[in-house]
């Protein structure tokens, strides 16, 4: 029994409680439920049909931590066994003594000497419990303490795109204005360069925000790049 | 990271530029509508970048203040509202809605921008009430001076009600406007290290040194102060900042007055 | 004897006509997801912030999510000023304006945390709490929220044995004739009603009447609410 009619077309918008499909042909994924013979969307997103499975991209959203994840996070409470971080998310993270530094630190250490409060860091998520409590960890390459330069927050749904296939559309945009630059999963995006480059940066990163599913993106933000700093770029993984 | 965004911005502002791109003097582009609230006698809604304020004005009658028998009475009353910005919760106006408030009623009050003298219906006895309420829908900064703006173009919009008997006939408006004579507009200044910068966002208002918000009247002069922030300021810095609030403030009258003229 | 029947309405529309309906999704930048709904004029505004961290802690729930909405009006909201602050009025609605999102909210995907929906009319000309209830949905789908479906509202009126649909204030007031207002929201793909009020009278056939001739309507103002949604995102559909 393979039939199905799909009402809708792949990336078109669904919203909640859209009947994207009738008939049992379809299987509902990720974004979708069936009732009946209906597969309907339970979040808003963009459609994407994979074989026979219908699932959506969301497009709006807060965080929700997932393992492995290298995210940045403030310090929001220094704890007997740590740190607390607020992670763009409704889930804070814990950094625990062991996880801060690959020296040792003492149990009855200063903490503030690593991380104090408003810090902002990268780390990497190592677990999130059933209950929802994030642990994250600082040792290991990349992960550390941001000094200077400036946060901004993204749409975590965009983050791919923001960073682009292998990195592509990022380091476009960090060659560009010799920014350094350090995209957190969470949405939560590092900019340090100098003032007028790093607003360029900001510019280029909106840009992607606003029209990362229309098609010729990389090109059009190589355009404003080009045109912003004068300088000439290449694209180097085409998408 | 504070001290560190701060000094970020500091460096920044040196250069000239703000975390939006803005110059230190430059406001975001302003939007204002009047006439948007059917159920207020007159209203008014500000857009100024991604902050947006309605200012509604109320009327009703009652008693005079006892030192001043023959003046109508007024009041300004602001909420942050938690529907604003996530920072805010439900409750009771907090300092900072009182702040803003008191601020914006000192410059309509010492301004004389209602004329509160043709507000009185029998001395002693009766008198018109002006209430204007201000909040913020979406709050990115600087609500002092848009709540302002939002409040002069609202009482601008204003149209008095029926009385019978003394007694207010809700809902019936007449032709008659309400009496306003001046119109003193609030120019917040920011200080961040050496910077004084004009119309701060959200995340601008974290970082500042120290403010002052400086009430203006048509012909440069002030008719209402409020120093705001944790550092102090020099007499230096009082004397620039209230030159560059007067230089503003004839840009907001100049922008202000096209909008009204249209309606 | 004058005819006690209400065979015209005051503002002359059709019994089964709403007034003129505006709805927007995203118009309060600082939300996770916001909404306007204007119907004639009474116009509501709605917040989502959420999920997000709920305190105080003993408040979590390790299984499931929680839903608060909050009803106010604005102090010029209404022909004579409203006192700023709650009052019973209010709770009473923030509380079924609750009831009435909380079948369609999936609140187990986000465990220990709140969604926060904040409501302020800033006109009102009857059907405030419908209003309200519309412009929540939008914004809760607008949140990225997984939700089975749109929740859509709107009051109907039993004025002397006639149903009419959407009573707005001058209707409400009528003194001469009995009015019945009745206050209904309901899912559109199943049928479920999730707020139902009556303050009236009415015998049991003209309630049941009133709500199968309020279905059709409230399936319009569902499509008015998804198109606000598609509004908002639909520069970020694909090819």
């Amino acid at each position: 029994m393979g039939d199905g009619k799909l009402l809708v077309k792949e990336k078109d918008v669904v919203v909640p409680g859209e009947v994207l499909a009738t008939g049992m042909g379809y299987l509902p994924g990720h974004g979708t439920y069936r009732d009946d013979n209906k597969i309907i969307a339970n979040r808003l997103g963009l459609l994407i049909v994979e074989g026979k499975v219908l699932k959506t991209v969301p497009l709006t959203g807060r965080y929700l931590p997932k393992k492995n994840d290298v995210i940045i996070g403030k310090v929001i409470d220094i704890l007997m066994s740590g740190w607390k971080l607020e992670i763009n998310s409704p889930y804070p993270a814990v950094l625990p003594l062991k996880d801060a530094s690959f020296s040792y630190i003492a149990k009855d250490a200063d903490l503030t000497k690593y991380f104090e409060l408003d810090d902002y860091v990268v780390m990497k998520i190592t677990n999130v419990t059933s209950q929802k409590l994030v642990d994250v960890t600082c040792k290991g390459q990349g992960l550390h303490k941001l000094r200077g330069g400036r946060i901004i927050h993204v749409n975590t749904h965009k983050v791919p795109r923001i960073i682009g296939k292998k990195g592509s559309m990022i380091s476009m945009i960090k060659k560009a204005t010799n920014c350094k630059v350090i995209v957190g999963q969470n949405g939560i995006v590092w900019i340090s360069g100098e003032p007028e480059m790093e607003l360029i940066t900001v510019n280029a990163i909106k840009m992607i925000e606003e029209q990362s599913h229309m098609s010729g993106l990389t090109e059009k933000v190589k355009a404003y790049l080009e045109k912003a700093t004068g300088k000439k770029l290449e694209i180097s993984v085409k998408d | 990271m504070n001290e560190d965004l701060k000094a970020h911005i500091n460096y920044a502002l040196k250069k000239g530029i703000r975390l939006d791109g803005r110059k230190k003097e430059e406001y975001r582009s302003i939007e204002i509508r009047t006439g948007v609230v059917a159920t207020a006698e007159g209203s008014a809604s500000v857009k100024c970048g991604d902050t947006e304020v309605i200012a509604g004005i109320k009327l009703n009658t009652g008693e005079p203040y006892p030192d001043s028998p023959d003046e109508g009475v007024m009041m300004v009353s602001s909420e942050l509202l938690p529907l604003s910005n996530p920072e805010f919760e439900r409750g009771p106006p907090g300092i900072e809605a009182i702040e803003v408030a008191r601020v914006i009623d000192r410059g309509i009050r010492e301004g004389k921008a209602i004329d509160t003298k043709k507000l009185c219906i029998k001395k002693g006895e009766l008198v018109w009430m002006v209430m204007i309420d201000v909040l913020p829908l979406n709050h990115d900064g600087n609500l002092i001076d848009i709540g302002g703006i939002a409040t002069l173009a609202a009482l601008r919009d204003t149209n008095m009600l029926e009385v019978k008997d003394d007694k207010v006939v809700f809902g019936r408006r007449t032709k008659e406007k309400l009496p306003l004579t001046n119109m003193p507009i609030p120019v917040t200044i920011i200080k961040i290290g050496d910077n004084l910068i004009v119309d701060p966002t959200d995340s601008e208002e974290g970082v500042l040194d120290a403010r002052l918000t400086v009430s203006v009247l048509e012909d440069g002069t002030l008719c209402a102060l409020q120093k705001g922030g944790d550092a102090s300021l020099s007499i230096k810095d009082i004397n620039n900042m209230i030159d560059l609030a007067i230089k503003k403030s004839q840009e907001l009258r100049k922008k202000l007055n096209e909008a009204l003229k249209d309606d | 004897m004058m005819s006690s029947e209400y065979n015209k309405r005051l503002d002359r529309r059709g019994f089964d006509e709403t007034r003129l309906i505006e709805a927007k999704a995203g118009v309060i930048k600082k939300a996770d997801g916001s909404a306007m709904f204007r119907i004639g004029k009474t116009t509501a505004y709605a917040a989502v912030y959420g999920p997000r961290e709920l305190h105080p802690k003993h408040l979590q729930n390790p299984k499931t999510g929680i839903l608060r909405c909050n009803y106010n009006m604005m102090p010029f909201s209404a022909e004579e000023r409203v006192r700023p602050g709650p009052s019973r009025r209010s709770k009473e609605i923030s509380m079924v304006t609750e009831k009435a999102l909380l079948p369609v909210v999936n609140l187990e995907d986000y465990p220990n945390a709140v969604v926060d929906v904040f409501i302020e009319l800033t006109e009102t000309d009857a059907g405030s709490r419908c209003a309200g209830i519309c412009a929540a949905s939008i914004a809760l789908a607008d949140a990225g929220i997984t939700m089975k479906d749109m929740v859509s509202a709107v009051s109907v009126g039993v004025i002397n044995h006639q149903i009419v649909v959407d009573l707005d204030g001058e209707e409400e007031h009528l003194t001469n004739l009995d009015v019945a207002d009745i206050p209904i929201a309901m899912v559109p793909s199943t049928e479920e009603i999730t707020l139902l009020q009556m303050d009236g009278k009415a015998s049991k056939e003209e309630l049941l009447k009133a709500i199968e001739i309020v279905k059709p309507v409230l399936r319009r103002i569902t499509e008015t609410q998804r198109k606000a949604l598609k509004e908002k995102y639909k520069g970020q559909g694909g090819l």
